[in-house]
């Protein structure tokens, strides 16, 4: 029975892991091409409602058209990118913020101190004088870990032991880093499921408090997600924006086999900014946001 | 876990169960949103397919027919092909080989695995095993200061980081280290790595083949889309995995991964991790989730839960009072002081049978420990006679109240009334008696239209 399901499974995802090049070879896109398209943006994290209305708009422009591999490939990444043109924007820092303040969130394990280390390298290598403070003072060695980031950049960390007050620390951090004179200061957080009342409290309290130091501060939020995160991503979004008024996203694990799909959709419900992806665990392993560049890999097109 | 899913396969039956008689395409439709339904809990697409066709086969099948109540039959189907995907029984760990037995732990980057080894670690401990944690992660900064510290608040053993070592040198001292100090087991936690990094893959192989572990457990996060389907059956491909932990549980209620992973695998999920707590690890028993999904209620595992913390003294008591009708502020405070000690309030009401659809109420109502915290000082600001005899509680009573505990006057009267539904839940409970309770469940006493059928 097992074997069964097993070996229909194997046949099917190995399917999907081979794109969409055998399906169409050159043939009429008609309801039942749709329909196996469709399935592909699924498999894809597309979510089945974001999935469906790609599948539509292409069938508004191509239905009953007779259409080669690679040109319902490059039709099906323009359909998707078109809604990300709009939020692909690098993170800008202003100048006129001394720090321009940055606190990074997310759920546990979603990548936020090896974004914030890779962060830190881009703009310190383009000569901005970076602070990082370790906000994680949950979880056990958070604080090593960013500090270890700190040395492979060159970045001061602002710490203080495992189990201190987060929110005293990011007042203070922004203290220091203000009378240091910093372009930019990276506050980390630990991370938190959305459904947690009270440590998203905790996170507003973090919120308020970096506001009474500066109340133009934070300057950005970013929410980081994970791409492997199915239609989860959808409440994470909702939860921290509602909690810490979210201001862009980060996409981490790119490199992986999951799409990170669930983006096409939460682009067009939440409008957000997606500044950067993460594709490895190096210093350098981060890209700027490319709305066709992310379409074209997800529908197979390399 | 499954919350999501378990309202849309709630709302697709609803149609169905009412009826005498199902056409074929009946069938099809409400399959049509038992497809979507398991599409947006994150199981993944080849095995909703597969799941669909099993259903459909056998539901459009003489089974139906032949049935009194062809709604039932479906769901009844749907219910068996669950619990057919998920597996029957909770498979605990094997230890069953000369210790100290190696377990090893893998997984994606961020699934969990330093933590999971800490609370799988607290486990064992309480089952009188000596335990020795090894980090094998010497990739990401500080993973391996990480584990020290755990096992240090876990009160296990842990391997003296040496650095600049390789993880199979790692796992081979920790086995020596293991067999010397006369451990029972030695957990290997490893760097997180994606299943299409070959030299990475290869490295965790070479590990394998070094300790030969009893178990190799992968760590998977519940929250994992689409995606599940290829890094499961990767892992199981290239290092073999005989059991899956499937962490932030807590944080879904999808859990659309469970069902993906072991579909492809054929492998167990052996533990659910559900809070960041190093106790928060509990067996997973697919048998009462498939139940849980479908509205039905895990009251299994309600009563084991309730039997390991409440005080069978107290719960006599109520039982007592609660058979006589009686239910005073007495009552509700020492059963406020009870479900604090079980822990999570929106957990154990979703454990309830016929909860399905009220999780979303209940997730609006932002139910928490803060809430019985606020509850419990109310009453506390009672005299005993007060508590006795609620009805003696007039306004200037009340503002008093309201006054020592901290709270506005309209919170005393939200408890007063809540007190009042109880009570009369109660009395309608002590006439039913223990057989009527059992008939009509815990949904029963729920208000028209919030059972999973629409009881």
């Amino acid at each position: 029975m097992i074997d069964w399901l097993k070996k229909g499974l194997a046949r099917s995802t190995s399917r999907l892991a081979g794109g969409l090049s055998d399906l169409f070879a050159k043939r009429r896109l008609d309801e039942a091409a749709l329909d196996e398209l469709e399935d592909l943006l699924i498999g894809a994290d597309l979510g089945v409602a974001a999935a469906a209305r790609v599948r539509d708009r292409l069938g508004k422009q191509r239905l009953g058209q007779d259409v080669g591999a690679d040109e319902v490939k490059q039709l099906l990444a323009e359909v998707i990118a078109q809604p990300l043109t709009a939020v692909a924007k690098p993170l800008t820092v202003d100048p006129a913020n001394k720090p321009h303040v940055v606190l990074v969130v997310g759920v546990n394990g979603s990548g936020k101190t090896t974004t914030i280390g890779k962060l830190a390298k881009r703009f310190k290598d383009q000569g901005l004088s970076v602070t990082l403070a370790a906000g994680d003072t949950f979880r056990a060695a958070a604080v090593e870990q960013l500090q270890v980031w700190g040395q492979r950049t060159g970045c001061p960390v602002i710490a203080r032991e495992t189990g201190a007050d987060a929110a005293g620390l990011a007042f203070d951090a922004i203290l220091e880093s203000k009378t240091r004179g910093d372009d930019l200061l990276f506050i980390d957080t630990a991370g938190r499921l959305q459904n947690k009342t009270d440590l998203m409290e905790e996170l507003r309290k973090v919120l308020r408090v970096i506001k009474k130091q500066d109340d133009t501060a934070p300057h950005d939020v970013l929410l980081v997600l994970d791409a492997t995160v199915g239609q989860n991503a959808h409440s994470q979004v909702k939860a921290f924006k509602e909690m810490v008024e979210v201001t862009g996203l980060v996409l981490t694990k790119l490199d992986g086999t999951a799409k990170g799909g669930v983006l096409v959709a939460l682009a067009e419900s939440f409008g957000l900014p997606v500044h950067a992806i993460g594709v490895g665990e190096q210093a350098e392993d981060l890209r700027e946001f490319d709305a066709t560049e992310f379409a074209r890999s997800l529908v197979g097109l390399g | 876990m499954f919350e999501s899913l378990s309202q849309r396969l709630s709302t697709a039956f609803s149609r169905l169960t009412g009826r005498g008689s199902l056409s074929e395409s009946d069938v099809t439709e409400a399959l049509r949103e038992v497809r979507v339904a398991l599409l947006e809990a994150d199981v993944a697409l080849p095995v909703v397919k597969d799941f669909v066709a099993r259903v459909k086969d056998r539901a459009v099948g003489q089974d139906v027919v032949r049935a009194i109540s062809p709604g039932q039959m479906v769901v009844k189907i749907v219910h068996d092909e669950l619990v057919t995907m998920l597996g029957t029984a909770g498979v605990e760990l094997d230890l069953n080989a000369v210790p100290p037995v190696p377990v090893l732990m893998v997984g994606l980057q961020g699934s969990g695995k330093t933590t999971s080894s800490a609370k799988l670690a607290v486990r064992l401990k309480k089952d009188k095993k000596k335990v020795l944690l090894a980090s094998l992660d010497v990739y990401r900064p500080a993973a391996q200061r990480q584990l020290e510290i755990l096992a240090e608040q876990a009160g296990v053993g842990s391997l003296p980081v040496v650095m600049g070592e390789m993880p199979v040198t790692i796992a081979k001292r920790a086995m020596e280290m293991g067999r010397k100090e006369g451990y029972d087991v030695v957990i290997l936690d490893t760097a997180g790595r994606l299943h299409i990094d070959e030299a990475l893959m290869a490295e965790v192989a070479a590990v394998r083949d070094a300790v030969k572990p009893t178990e190799t457990l992968l760590v998977a996060d519940a929250m994992t889309g689409q995606d599940a389907v290829v890094l499961a059956r990767e892992f199981n491909e290239k290092i073999g995995i005989t059991g899956i932990v499937l962490t932030r549980v807590d944080g879904d209620g999808r859990g659309g991964a469970a069902l993906s992973m072991r579909a492809v695998t054929g492998r167990p999920i052996k533990f659910l991790g559900l809070g960041e707590k190093l106790d928060a690890l509990e067996v997973f028993h697919p048998d009462r989730i498939a139940g849980r999904i479908l509205g039905m209620g895990d009251v299994v595992s309600l009563v084991e839960k309730a039997m390991e913390n409440v005080e069978v003294e107290a719960a006599e008591k109520l039982a007592r009072r609660m058979e006589k009708g009686k239910f005073d502020l007495e009552d509700m405070l020492s059963q406020f002081a009870q479900v604090e000690k079980m822990g999570d309030l929106k957990g154990i009401l979703k454990m309830l049978p016929g909860m399905g659809k009220m999780t979303a109420q209940i997730d609006a109502a932002k139910l928490d420990g803060k809430v019985i915290g606020r509850q419990k000082a109310i009453i506390l600001s009672m005299t005993p006679k007060e508590r006795r005899n609620p009805d003696i509680i007039k306004a200037s009573r009340k503002r008093r109240i309201a006054a020592g505990a901290g709270v506005q006057v309209q919170d005393v009267n939200k408890l007063l009334k809540q007190h009042q539904q109880m009570a009369d839940m109660m009395k309608k409970v002590g006439k039913m008696g223990n057989k009527g309770l059992m008939r009509s469940g815990l949904g029963g006493m729920m208000p028209p239209g919030f059972g999973p059928f629409g009881r």
